[in-house]
């Protein structure tokens, strides 16, 4: 079972592969890829449309594990405060068959996403973040999607009660050491991706944060690959005291919402 | 003993990370744990075999992970024991591990199928050749573990409760039972531990004190971090502090810690649940 397993993996890279080779669409103006990936190319101009102006630059922060401890699971944070005034941020996976987890719009909050998302393959993962003058800025890492170590996770996990899950949110708001205001987010989704049996494809779909006035702070396109139990964690420009909302909708039009308020000061840890 | 690598599981290493514990009897060798694959449960059985006049009299299976199950198929199964609790778990746990061992290990893994125990015994005092085996069955690393403490020498054979100068796994940890388990450890009169992983503890409580003092900073990290909102990722980059920080793959082994506790803990620390009006 286990050496099939492996030879449909290797059949469906070939494949993929072999599809771009039969004339994808290629952009012609794709920077050269540090990560040699086999559809680079192919993915930005999906992605971001065939003239789209790209540059690679590693001020744009991508934080990943060394490990992948879970293929359904896998954290990512993509910070670019180190950047001038970034207006959209977008996590892409190359070899993900839903390549896009998280495209996020940001009217007023900070160029920072923490997320999980869920890995079909070795593959690059990048973020990607749109300047003011409409230009890109790529960076990414390989990420070898094999488990390992004492143990290695489980391929299937049992979800029963799923379906009780829907529509349920959590959201807390921090203020972090520097004084900016971080949101977190949590929303009970199962985010089927529609590749297993008797599972169609079912995600969230939309998130916004606005302030309590409505006004928008950040909206996010999502994926099925953004990982089961979505959880976000974001940098909306806002005040202590402000009070943050969080609204959802899924594919299935299942609406989800949350308020969290700004606390007055940063939580203080002891002994750091 | 046949020392495991104080590593990760790689193709370097095929997968040989675990300790494995030999004793001699007049019956023939007991063997605690069995390796990773067939491969390396064969050379486990020819080095018990040669150590112990040709025979095995009995390899006892700690628990289902497969660095300490997998090479099973190597022995005969009427020799290979676990008490009736661990084989419950290897029955139901053992098969899902395959896929992913043949893709980490390849090669090495050659001809390795998941195998059960065909020995069901007790916890209590099993003798073997005129060696008293103390079996014990305790709970934490895993859903269950087994130790074994061989009254002769006074030598527990810990099994991975007990990790020392190599930082824990925890993937299918629950952290209350485990540090239930290591205070139960605390009190069996031994004199040394064979650890699941790292160099033999001369002491009665130095590893299980360093794997205690292990679980019980995660935890503490882990509620700290979700009360500050860190992500995930975050949580992956805190510092370690010494003395945990100059532990074998402690980095490695905290941002895996990561993955399988901090959701549970960051969940309780997000607020109460919310619904559309
Ligand atoms: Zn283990």
């Amino acid at each position: 079972m286990a050496r099939i397993a492996h030879l449909l993996r290797q059949f469906r890279l070939a494949f993929l592969a072999s599809c771009l080779a039969a004339g994808a669409p290629v952009m012609a103006g794709a920077p050269a890829d540090p990560l040699a990936s086999p559809i680079w190319a192919h993915r930005l101009a999906e992605v971001l449309g065939p003239s789209a102006d790209v540059r690679v630059d590693p001020r744009l922060k991508l934080l990943v594990p060394v490990v992948t401890e879970d293929q359904r699971s896998f954290p990512v944070l993509v910070d670019g405060r180190a950047l001038a005034a970034v207006q959209r941020l977008i996590v892409l996976v190359d070899l993900n068959p839903l390549p896009v987890p998280l495209d996020l719009d940001l009217p007023d909050a900070e160029p920072f996403v923490a997320l999980r998302i869920r890995l079909d393959q070795r593959t690059p993962v990048r973020a990607l973040a749109q300047l003011a003058d409409g230009t890109w800025v790529a960076h990414g890492v390989w990420v070898d999607a094999a488990g390992g170590g004492c143990s290695l996770p489980p391929v299937s996990r049992a979800r029963a009660d799923w379906a009780q899950g829907l529509g349920q949110a959590q959201a807390r708001a921090f203020v972090d050491s520097d004084g900016g205001v971080r949101l977190r987010a949590r929303l009970r989704h199962p985010m089927d991706t529609g590749f297993v049996a008797d599972a169609p494809l079912y995600h969230l779909d939309r998130l916004d944060v606005r302030d309590a006035q409505g006004r928008p702070l950040a909206r996010a396109r999502i994926q099925a690959s953004l990982a089961e139990d979505p959880v976000l964690t974001l940098k909306p420009r806002a005040r202590p005291g402000d009070t943050l909302v969080v609204e959802a909708v899924d594919t299935g039009g299942i609406r989800y919402a949350a308020k969290a308020a700004v606390p007055a000061v940063a939580l203080q840890t002891a002994g750091r | 003993m046949i020392r495991g690598a104080d590593s990760r599981m790689n193709r370097a290493n095929a997968g040989a990370i675990a300790n494995i514990g030999i004793l001699g009897t007049s019956a023939g060798a007991v063997v605690i744990d069995a390796g990773t694959s067939l491969g390396q449960g064969r050379a486990i059985r020819a080095a018990a075999e040669r150590l112990a006049g040709g025979r095995i009299a009995r390899v006892y299976v700690t628990h289902l992970h497969p660095d300490h199950s997998y090479g099973i198929a190597a022995f005969d199964p009427a020799v290979v024991a676990t008490t009736a609790p661990v084989l419950v778990s290897l029955r139901s746990g053992l098969a899902a591990y395959a896929d992913g061992l043949y893709r980490l290990l390849g090669a090495a893994m050659t001809g390795t199928e998941p195998t059960l125990p065909g020995t069901v015994v007790a916890d209590g005092v099993e003798d073997i050749g005129g060696r008293r085996l103390r079996l014990l069955t305790l709970a934490g690393h895993s859903a269950v573990d087994l130790v074994v403490l061989d009254e002769v020498t006074g030598t527990l054979f810990a099994g991975d409760l007990v990790f020392h100068g190599r930082a824990p796994a925890t993937p299918d940890a629950q952290l209350d039972r485990w540090r239930a388990a290591l205070d139960r450890l605390l009190t069996l009169g031994h004199r040394r531990v064979v650890p699941g992983h790292g160099p033999v503890d001369p002491t009665p409580d130095t590893a299980i004190r360093q794997t205690r003092a292990w679980l019980d900073w995660l935890e503490r990290t882990f509620h700290e971090a979700a009360a500050r909102g860190l992500s995930l990722a975050e949580v992956g980059e805190l510092p370690i502090p010494e003395p945990l920080a100059t532990l074998a793959e402690a980095r490695y082994e905290l941002q895996r810690s990561a993955v399988h506790l901090y959701p549970g803990v960051e969940q309780r620390a997000l607020g109460p649940v919310q619904r559309a009006p």
